[in-house]
C-alpha cells in the first residue's frame, strides 16, 4: 500500500504496520457490514429463537413465571377452527394481490412506457396511494363501502339498486381487502416495471419490427422475457407484502365479522393483546414465519430458475 | 393505437385513481351538519374539521414525534445500509455471499411474527416509549430492502473507478467516502422515499412500542381520535388529510430520481 513505510523495524510499529496492513487489505473491508449484522442479530434472530422458546410456554405475556406447555399450542391450532380461516385469509390476501398487482402494474407500465403528454401526471397518480399508510387507505375505503351513506351505496341508490352492505359478508370483506391493497401498491409493481422496460435495448424491437413482428409477437419475444428480472422481484415482494397485511384490516373490518376477514398478522395481535394467550401468539407467529418463508423462497427458486434459462 | 384511445384511457386512469382522494377532501372540507352525499361537493367550505382534528388528536405533538423517529431511521439505513452493501458488491466471496442471503432473508421475516419476544425484549431492555428503541427497530427491518437496493445499484458502478483509485493511492474507505457515496444519490433518494414512508407510515411496531401519548406517532394519535370520533367522520377525513401531506410533498419533490433508482437497485443488480 502506498502510505506504508519500509524502513520501520521496531516491534511495537511492526504490530501497527500489521494492523494497518490489514485494515488496507479487501478482506477487512468486510468490517463494514458488522452494524448491520449486529442489528439483525439482536432484533431479530434472538427474538426469532426465543420465540421458538415461549411457544412452548403457557405464558400470558405479563407475569414472571409460566410453565412449559410442550407441544400443546400448536396442537391447539390445528383445532381450531378461526386459524383455519385466518390461513385461507391470509393465502387470498397474499396471492390474489400479488397476481392482480402484477397484471394490473404490467399493464399500466406498457400503456405508460411511451411518449403521450399527461404521462408523467398519470404515472404520480397510480403511485400516490404507496406514500400514504395503509391505516389510513382502509379508513378512506370504510367511506366508500360502509353500509349508511357510503359513497359506494350512493351510486348504488343513484341507480335505483338495492344497497348493499359490503363489509358484512366474510368472504366479500376478503376481496374488497386483497382490492384495496392492490389498488395501494400496484404503484411499485408499476415502477419496477417502468425501470425493467426501460432497460431493455430498443434494438431489440428495431430487429423485430425489421421481421415484420406484430406487436404480441414482439410482447413475447422480447419484453417477457427480457423482463424476467422485474416480475421476480415484483412477485417475491408483492407476495411477502400480501401475506403480512395487518394494518388495512385493522382499519377496514378489525377482521370481522366475527372472525372472517382476519388475517395471520392480526389474529396474533389478538391472541396477544385482547385474549393474553402469548404462548399461542408465538406459536402462531412461529408456523407464520415458516408459511411465509417456504413459500416466498419457493417461489424465488423456480422464477430464478426461469429466468436463467433464458 | 391511436392517439385518441391513448389520450382517453390515460384521463380514465387518472379519474378512477383519483376517486379516492376527491371524496377525502370533500368529506374534508364539508361542515359537520352538511349529510349529503360524499360525492356532492361540499356547499360551504369550512376549515372546522381542520383545527378540530389538528386539535383533539394532538397532531403537532405526533407530528414532532415522527419527525424525530423517521430523519434518525432513514440517516442510520443510509449509512448503516451503504457500509454494508459496498463490501457485499465488490468483494465477492462465498462468505460475503453467505452474508449477503442472510441480510436478504431477513426482508422475508414479517416484523409481527415475532412481535412477542420483541415486545418481552423491549421491555427487557427499557425501550418502550423510547425513540432510540423504535429507531433500532425501524433501522433493522428497513435495512435488508435497503442493502438489496444498495446492492444492486453498486453493481451497476464500474468497478474501475475503484481499480484506478485504487492505484492512484486512495485507501479502500475513502474510495468508498469519495468515490461511491457521492454516485449513490439517485439509489439513496429511492431508500429515502421507499423506506421513508413505511418508517413514516408504520402502524404495526409503534402501537406496541409507542404507548404514552407525548411519544405516539401520526398513524397511532390517529387511529385513537378515529375510534374515538367515529361519528364524526369529516373530522376523521380531515386528520387523514393533514396526516398524509407532509409524505405527499416530500414524494413530489424527491420523484424525480426515484424511478431510475427503483429500476437499477432492483432490477438490473
Amino acid at each position: 500500500m502506498p502510505s506504508s513505510q519500509p524502513y520501520r523495524n521496531s516491534q511495537t510499529t511492526a504490530k501497527a504496520g500489521f494492523i494497518r496492513k490489514y485494515f488496507q487489505s479487501a478482506s477487512a473491508l468486510n468490517l463494514m457490514y458488522l452494524p448491520a449484522l449486529l442489528l439483525f442479530g439482536v432484533f431479530i434472530l434472538y427474538p426469532l429463537a426465543k420465540g421458538v422458546q415461549i411457544s412452548f410456554t403457557n405464558w400470558d405475556g405479563y407475569s414472571q413465571h409460566y410453565a412449559s406447555a410442550g407441544l400443546k399450542k400448536y396442537s391447539q391450532m390445528f383445532n381450531d377452527k378461526k386459524i383455519i380461516t385466518t390461513f385461507k385469509n391470509t393465502l387470498i390476501y397474499g396471492i390474489g394481490s400479488t397476481v392482480l398487482q402484477n397484471l394490473l402494474g404490467l399493464a399500466y407500465a406498457l400503456f405508460l412506457d411511451r411518449k403521450i403528454r399527461g404521462l408523467g401526471f398519470a404515472r404520480t397518480v397510480v403511485y400516490m396511494p404507496v406514500i400514504i399508510s395503509p391505516l389510513i387507505m382502509g379508513y378512506i375505503f370504510y367511506f366508500i363501502f360502509q353500509y349508511d351513506g357510503g359513497a359506494l351505496n350512493d351510486l348504488v341508490a343513484l341507480f335505483g339498486q338495492e344497497t348493499v352492505d359490503w363489509l358484512s359478508s366474510g368472504p366479500r370483506a376478503v376481496w374488497i381487502i386483497t382490492f384495496i391493497n392492490t389498488y395501494q401498491y400496484m404503484g411499485i409493481a408499476m415502477i419496477i416495471y417502468l425501470g425493467g422496460l426501460q432497460s431493455i435495448s430498443k434494438e431489440y424491437y428495431e430487429a423485430a419490427q425489421m421481421e415484420g413482428a406484430r406487436w404480441w409477437s414482439q410482447f413475447a419475444n422480447v419484453t417477457w422475457p427480457l423482463l424476467a428480472p422485474a416480475i421476480t422481484v415484483n412477485i417475491v415482494l408483492n407476495i411477502i407484502g400480501g401475506l403480512k397485511l395487518f394494518d388495512v384490516v385493522v382499519a377496514l373490518t378489525n377482521g370481522g365479522p366475527g372472525y372472517a376477514s382476519q388475517s395471520l398478522s392480526t389474529m396474533m395481535y389478538n391472541l396477544y393483546f385482547a385474549r393474553q394467550d402469548a404462548g399461542y401468539a408465538a406459536a402462531l407467529g412461529n408456523v407464520m414465519f415458516l408459511f411465509i418463508s417456504i413459500l416466498s423462497l419457493t417461489v424465488l427458486f423456480i422464477l430464478r430458475r426461469r429466468e436463467v434459462r433464458m | 393505437m391511436s392517439k385518441v384511445i391513448s389520450r382517453l384511457i390515460l384521463l380514465l386512469i387518472c379519474i378512477v385513481h383519483l376517486v379516492p382522494f376527491y371524496l377525502l377532501l370533500n368529506m374534508s372540507f364539508k361542515p359537520l351538519t352538511d349529510t349529503s352525499s360524499k360525492w356532492q361537493p361540499a356547499a360551504a367550505m369550512s376549515l372546522d374539521n381542520f383545527s378540530s382534528a389538528w386539535n383533539e388528536a394532538h397532531l403537532s405533538r405526533a407530528l414532532t414525534s415522527n419527525l424525530i423517529i423517521t430523519v434518525c431511521s432513514i440517516v442510520l439505513v443510509v449509512l448503516i445500509g451503504s457500509f454494508a452493501a459496498y463490501p457485499l458488491a465488490r468483494h465477492r466471496t462465498k462468505w460475503n455471499n453467505f452474508v449477503y442471503m442472510l441480510s436478504i432473508s431477513c426482508l422475508i421475516v414479517p416484523g409481527l411474527t415475532i412481535l412477542v419476544p420483541l415486545y418481552k425484549f423491549m421491555v427487557d431492555i427499557g425501550g418502550m416509549n423510547q425513540y432510540w428503541a423504535i429507531i433500532l427497530v425501524q433501522v433493522t427491518f428497513a435495512l435488508p430492502l435497503t442493502i438489496f437496493l444498495m446492492t444492486g445499484f453498486m453493481g451497476t458502478v464500474p468497478k474501475e473507478l475503484d481499480e484506478a483509485a485504487l492505484i492512484d493511492g486512495c485507501s479502500r474507505y475513502s474510495i468508498f467516502l469519495r468515490i461511491i457515496m457521492p454516485l449513490l444519490k439517485p439509489i439513496i433518494a429511492t431508500i429515502v422515499i421507499v423506506l421513508g414512508v413505511q418508517i413514516w407510515n408504520d402502524y404495526q411496531f409503534s402501537v406496541f412500542f409507542l404507548q404514552k401519548p407525548e411519544v405516539k406517532t401520526i398513524p397511532v394519535a390517529l387511529s385513537g381520535f378515529i375510534t374515538q370520533y367515529h361519528s364524526n367522520i369529516n373530522w376523521v377525513a380531515a386528520g387523514c388529510l393533514v396526516a398524509m401531506l407532509p409524505m405527499t410533498i416530500a414524494y413530489l419533490l424527491l420523484q424525480k430520481y426515484f424511478i431510475k433508482g427503483m429500476a437499477d437497485g432492483a432490477v438490473k443488480g
